[in-house]
């Protein structure tokens, strides 16, 4: 999957502007931001539900507009809702077709089964909880056997045992070497399955690569005593958390260096703690980045 | 073409199994009961009527019972009509079903093809049965039915394409509504245009003309009811078709149904292209 440079204005708001990323086979990228960061309206303009006013998608090797690029994506939707009059392998079995895919009832029992709904593949949909109806929402996106999966919010009406069967399921996806784009607000989540992420915010990539790449960046954290102006030169661009110094570094082993300065200052160093940033707090510093622009 | 039928097969699955067939029957059969009932007394207190009398009295009832069922049939399908695209967009229903390799036309004619399928099919079917019971209960029997029933089906489809265009633009509610309410304003636009005709007011006379060609379910609908007549009814009682709402003293003109066709296409083609256009 390929997308570049789509724009989309709604009224005097631009929702989304500029925005340039692809997915390649057998990689999980999570797309993550704030609310409103024109997450779900990246994803529909990828699957043609929004026009884009601007920009260029390339789907599994056919151009976006191109309804025949879509044969082979699975797509769950945040907003999902299936027929309510129809039974949870009626759903199916009408997404297949759609889908011009030939899979067997079998094949499609199995899907239902996977997302734990292999009991209630006659009942009709009307009667299920919302959770229910995203693990429908996740066999409907799974049924046609697709090359590319599309997951908006996929664990937001799932509990626990569900959002660890959706882990899994991401897993073995890669595993078989489908594409996967994953929206999601849980950064854990995303953290544990995703190989790339790509940061939005107010419409814009506001970061993306690896996770080794945006999360490379490390930190030490130090509890000091007598920081006299000259130390606090050296320890420029630390953050204060409650007695301790936070120090983001480059290399880990800049560390002993760092420790000597100090020292050299004359200042009592109590305790050194290297650590990593996590996920969250890259993407709370990349929003906030934002804000301050 | 897959995709159009699978979609007019979903459609005519959700009338059935969202019990808007069970309601339109129990609405038809109280109907047809109600004017079994009615012939029948007809024939018992009409006894001393002359043939044609009694004929042209048959000949209105049965166009006022007619065009209950064409009410039930367009009020039907309006909504139907009515909440299938824009409910289906504000539910969510429309985002897995679209994002499938499916042009939105193909979706939309599907949609269309199978609330043709259902409107057409219950004018038929309860169309037939009001004529039976005329033809049981006063031994009346119209001298054309076959055409008399498409032009109350072609009023219907009219009205559900409309109805259609509505729900790619409007909310589901308001789409209904709107639909029901053109049908109605233009029907009685039809009468007092009739009215109009009949006193010699060429201009109120208009106002029926011009209604009928900005939604024909009106004109449709007087060609149905002239299908029902007998002939022979106008010449002996012309006073009594001068502006009558049941019954219709001009037969449909060639151009008007030819008309009739192209503004149903060309609404279909405005639905399409305003659903093409949409953000879901």
């Amino acid at each position: 999957m390929w997308a570049s440079g789509l724009r989309k204005r709604y009224r005097r708001r631009q929702a989304v502007d500029d925005v340039t990323f692809t997915v390649a086979r057998g990689e999980v990228v999570g797309l993550l931001g704030p609310n409103g960061a024109g997450k779900t309206t990246v994803i529909k303009m990828l699957l043609g539900l929004v026009r884009p006013d601007a920009g260029e998608i390339m789907l599994l090797g056919r151009h976006g507009t191109d309804p025949a690029s879509r044969a082979r994506i699975g797509y769950l939707p945040e907003l999902f809702r299936y027929q309510p009059w129809l039974t949870a392998d009626e759903v199916l079995r009408l997404h297949t077709r759609l889908a011009g895919a030939a899979v067997p009832a079998a094949e499609q029992r199995a899907c239902l089964g996977l997302v734990g709904l292999a009991d209630r593949a006659g009942d009709r949909v009307g009667g299920f909880s919302k959770g229910m109806q995203q693990r429908l929402g996740l066999a409907v996106a799974l049924v046609a056997r697709p090359e590319l999966v599309v997951l908006d919010e996929p664990t937001s009406a799932l509990d626990p045992i569900g959002r660890a069967d959706v882990r899994d399921l991401l897993l073995s996806l890669r595993e078989r070497q489908v594409a996967v784009l994953l929206n999601s607000h849980l950064i854990g989540e995303v953290e544990r399955v995703c190989d790339r992420v790509v940061i939005l915010d107010h419409g814009r990539v506001a970061a993306s690569g690896t996770l080794a790449e945006l999360l490379g960046q490390r930190e030490l954290r130090l509890r000091l005593e007598g920081v006299t102006p000259e130390a606090e030169a050296l320890l420029d661009g630390a953050a204060r958390d409650g007695d301790a110094f936070v120090l983001p570094i480059r290399d880990p082993d800049d560390v002993p260096e760092i420790v000597a300065g100090l020292v050299k200052l004359g200042v009592r160093v109590h305790a050194v703690e290297p650590g990593r940033i996590t996920l969250e707090e890259r993407l709370l510093e990349v929003i906030r980045a934002g804000e301050d622009r | 073409m897959t995709i159009v039928l699978t979609i007019a097969g979903l459609t005519l699955r959700e009338a059935v199994r969202r019990k808007v067939l069970r309601s339109l029957a129990v609405l038809t059969v109280l109907l047809l009961s109600l004017s079994a009932w009615g012939f029948s007394r007809i024939d018992a207190e009409f006894g001393g009527l002359t043939s044609g009398e009694s004929k042209l009295i048959a000949a209105m009832v049965l166009n006022l019972v007619m065009f209950g069922l064409s009410l039930i049939a367009a009020l039907g399908t309006a909504f139907l009509a009515g909440p299938t695209v824009s409910g289906e967009a504000e539910s969510g229903i429309a985002l897995a079903v679209l994002a499938r390799p499916v042009r939105r036309t193909a979706v939309l004619l599907g949609k269309w093809l199978g609330l043709v399928v259902f409107g057409t099919g219950f004018v038929a079917v309860a169309g037939t049965a009001q004529l039976l019971i005329v033809k049981l209960t006063t031994g009346y029997w119209p001298p054309d039915p076959v055409a008399g029933l498409a032009l109350l089906a072609g009023q219907a489809v009219a009205l559900l394409t409309l109805g259609l265009l509505l729900s790619t633009v409007i909310s589901p509610m308001a789409s209904g509504i709107v639909a029901v309410g053109l049908f109605g304003a233009t029907w009685i636009a039809g009468v007092v245009g009739g009215l109009g005709g009949a006193l010699g007011n060429a201009s109120v006379e208009r106002i029926g003309t011009v209604s009928q060609v900005l939604l024909p379910t009106d004109g449709l609908w007087r060609g149905a009811m002239r299908s029902f007549q007998d002939p022979s009814l106008l010449s002996q009682f012309s006073e009594a078709f001068e502006g009558h709402p049941f019954l219709s003293a001009a037969p449909l003109t060639g151009t008007y149904l030819i008309w009739a066709v192209a503004w149903t296409a060309l609404v279909l083609a405005l639905a399409g292209l305003a659903f093409q256009r949409r953000d879901l």
